[in-house]
């Protein structure tokens, strides 16, 4: 019933995801909109799933992204991805690295780590874009430039100008890691 | 300039602007980041203290001294603080006193699900509930305010998604208030000649501050053009309402929660054929209304368990929502776990190995009650673990000495572990307490305390000595060990729970994520040697996992501590 736009940041804590949200709401500022962003911190950080809500329009009221509102859920990890596809809106889309994390149930045998994920949820009609996003961030430097590799990507959905996009890049990343990052926001945005 | 700001750090702002000058916190999600931001105003002097009770005692002191003060804290440590909090109520403030507390619905991060709204009402002192960052910043600013006016203290509430969302505001200048100090025995000292007198004065503070929530605008009705319902709602809830309703319907927003209008509710109840009432948790809005003979649609429709959301409203309220595709594939959890390199993991191992009993405690280290490694058999609260294993050997008599303990962190037992202590000492119960010694308090994020050396500024403080300290309260046996190497843990932990007197063992290394830690170079492991034995999966580390049946480091995680190499029979793991 409103304009409002939601982007789900999906994870694993310590993946880097604050800064993609960080980022992106910072850019958002500057495009005029009405922004709310939200996380949760504490027990979520050490190893567990972690979601990042980053919702914009002309008036945005709920802090949280609910089931079947995302227009895009940016996954670092593909058993997250697989997730979250509940809050995903029926013409949303999922942007997600193709790395698989064990989580301890897995580890330990309890569970299992489902195969072909990135497969089943295409084939569930769900509009998907998985990519080893790893390798692309390990290509620009770091392994911990995932974050940017997938904005990159999600950059593609947006009608922002590259510029708007790497200004926000130099506001939030220290100056010597700003060459790497943007490299690795380019190579997302290519692949 | 409009900015992006967290909940948290907008209280601070609101602080900041307030004129506030004293801040005394103890950290607990989903509170710590007010007093973080707070710290970096010079403005501002801001301190972790132990605990929430000492906290919310000095900021009390400051406002005696007529500083604007304040002092923030989860929900579960107002459990802490409610001691002053009550007789505060009946001395009321020189300069203003603003206590926040941060409610954790849905405990993403808590032991429990408590509503602080109760504390309002039963310590008799108004509670401002702001439902955004804006929010956030003009009801600090209102809270220190009303304080004056009113002669109160003024609680904040604040809940995990308010506090933890960024949302847009405003910030402006900061204004100095500062009052003088007289001596005022009538007003300041409680004994029960004073308080008598005093208690009345509360009472009539009540009814005033009724009609100042009848009339300030901190409750607003925003009028809608469909009176099938009207909605009555605060805080987070009231963003859910707006998200599904829009301007649709009649919405009184309530930004102080206690004490409650009457008229503005009977006005809105005659306007519309249904009034909602749309709250997390408890009924607490909805038994206000109840008693003033309204009908009231509230908890016979909504959960009193766990966070609402936009869906929740919507069907709760007869709407329908759409969800996404669900994979039929069985998505295995994702949760918590102790870091790689986590000191607690060889200690907790030793435990689990010698079958002990181990009465658990609040802090990173609660991590070791889930599987594998399944080492704990209770957590209550900060500082039970300790007070726990006192009644549960006590009342044992002597039958469980020498298979039970507590684990304890550094900063949890300088909260509330020392009286514990004592405890043991005093009343002699043969008990062995663990302190889990990471030299930081980790939970809530690296903040310092007063076994750390350093205060919240990052500046070097006088730093407690446990061993001395667990001495002088009249525990003879205090050792220390390093969690890393499993044969003196094991040795020591069974020397001590054999020995005939209380004992305390200092299990002491640095968190593993703190900055100046070093790694070691990472395990590598040897295939030919590996048998596929699993005991290297017995410690739950996320760097180990079986691949092929073969053991398999992450490098990427592994931290080098050594401990699975330790367990390895074969010498299959190596640096």
């Amino acid at each position: 019933m409103n304009s409002t736009k939601n982007v789900m940041i999906v994870g694993v804590g310590g993946q880097g995801s604050l800064l993609a949200s960080k980022l992106l709401g910072r850019l958002l500022l500057t495009k005029g909109y009405d922004i709310k962003v939200s996380e949760v911190h504490g027990m979520s950080q050490r190893g567990g799933s972690v979601v990042t809500y980053v919702r914009f329009g002309d008036k945005v009221y709920s802090p949280i992204i609910d089931r079947g509102e995302a227009d895009f859920i940016v996954s670092f990890e593909l058993l997250e991805a697989a997730r979250y596809t509940e809050y995903l809106k029926p013409d949303g889309r999922i942007v997600t690295n193709t790395q698989q994390i064990n989580p301890m149930p897995v580890i330990t045998g309890a569970a299992e780590y489902p195969a072909d994920l990135d497969r089943k949820m295409k084939d569930a009609g769900i509009n998907i874009d998985a990519f080893d996003a790893l390798s692309l961030a390990e290509k620009a430097g770091s392994s911990k430039a995932v974050n940017l590799v997938l904005l990159g990507k999600l950059s593609r959905y947006f009608d922002f100008p590259v510029e708007d996009w790497m200004e926000a890049i130099e506001q939030s990343v220290p100056e010597k890691f700003l060459e790497m990052n943007k490299c690795a926001f380019l190579l997302g945005r290519d692949a | 300039m409009k900015k992006l700001m967290l909940g948290n750090e907008a209280v601070a702002r609101g602080l900041y602007e307030a004129g506030c000058s004293f801040v005394s916190s103890y950290p607990g999600t989903p509170s710590t980041e007010i007093t973080e931001a707070a710290a970096k105003y010079d403005e501002i002097y801001a301190e972790w203290a132990p605990n929430e009770k000492v906290a919310l005692e000095s900021a009390f002191g400051a406002s005696l001294a007529g500083h604007r003060s304040f002092c923030g804290m989860k929900h579960v440590g107002l459990n802490v603080a409610a001691d002053p909090l009550f007789t505060v109520s009946y001395t009321g403030v020189n300069a203003g006193l603003v206590i926040a507390v941060a409610d954790d619905a849905g405990m993403h991060s808590s032991q429990n699900e408590q509503d602080s709204r109760h504390y309002a009402k039963a310590s008799k002192i108004p509670m401002l509930e702001p439902s955004d960052s804006a929010e956030a910043i003009e009801f600090t600013k209102r809270a220190y305010e009303i304080s004056e006016s009113f002669d109160t203290p003024v609680l904040l509430k604040m809940c995990t998604r308010v506090s933890h969302s960024q949302s847009i505001v405003t910030p402006g200048d900061r204004a100095e208030v500062t009052k003088t100090y007289e001596k005022n025995g009538a007003k300041y000292i409680m004994m029960p000649g004073n308080a008598k007198k005093r208690h009345p004065i509360v009472e009539e503070r009540c009814a005033s501050l009724v009609q100042f929530a009848e009339t300030d605008s901190i409750n607003r009705l925003e009028d809608g053009c469909d009176k099938s319902v009207g909605f009555v709602t605060s805080s987070t809830s009231y963003q859910y309402v707006k998200e599904v309703f829009g301007d649709r319907h009649p919405v009184l927003k309530l930004g102080m929660i206690w004490p409650l209008p009457e008229q503005k509710i009977r006005d809105l109840a005659e306007s519309v054929e249904k009034l909602v009432v749309v709250e997390e948790l408890d009924g607490f809005i909805e038994e206000h209304i109840r008693c003033l003979g309204i009908d009231v649609v509230g908890k016979d429709t909504f959960s009193n368990i766990g966070e609402l959301s936009q869906n929740i409203v919507a069907e709760k309220l007869g709407g329908t929502t759409e969800t996404g595709v669900k994979l039929p594939d069985m998505i295995p959890p994702r949760p918590p776990v102790m870091c790689a390199g986590c000191p607690h993991r060889g200690l907790f191992y030793t435990l689990v190995k010698n079958k002990i009993t181990v009465m658990g405690d609040i802090g990173c280290y609660t991590l070791g009650a889930v599987p594998p490694l399944g080492a704990l058999d209770s957590t209550i609260c900060m500082g039970a673990s300790v007070s726990g294993l006192h009644g549960f050997n006590k009342s044992n008599g002597g039958a469980t000495d020498g298979k039970t303990v507590a684990v304890i962190g550094d900063s949890t037992f300088m909260h509330s572990g020392i009286t514990g202590l004592v405890n043991i000492a005093y009343n002699n119960s043969n008990s062995t307490v663990i302190i889990v010694d990471n030299s930081i308090t980790g939970m809530t994020g690296h903040q310092q305390n007063p076994t750390t050396g350093k205060n919240l500024k990052g500046d070097v403080a006088a730093k407690v000595d446990l061993e001395t300290l667990c001495r002088a309260v009249g525990i003879n046996r205090v050792r220390v060990v390093d969690p890393y190497d499993l044969a003196e843990c094991d040795r020591v932990i069974k020397e001590e729970l054999a020995a005939d007197e209380p004992s305390v063992i200092i299990s002491r290394r640095p968190c593993a994520l703190l900055k100046y830690v070093k790694h070691s170079a990472p395990l590598k492991v040897d295939a030919d040697k590996c048998k596929s034995c699993k005991m290297c999966m017995k410690i739950g580390c996320p760097a180990i996992s079986m691949e092929n049946g073969k053991a398999k480091i992450d490098a990427t995680l592994c931290t080098g501590c050594g401990v699975c190499g330790q367990l390895c029979k074969f010498d299959a793991l190596k640096a």
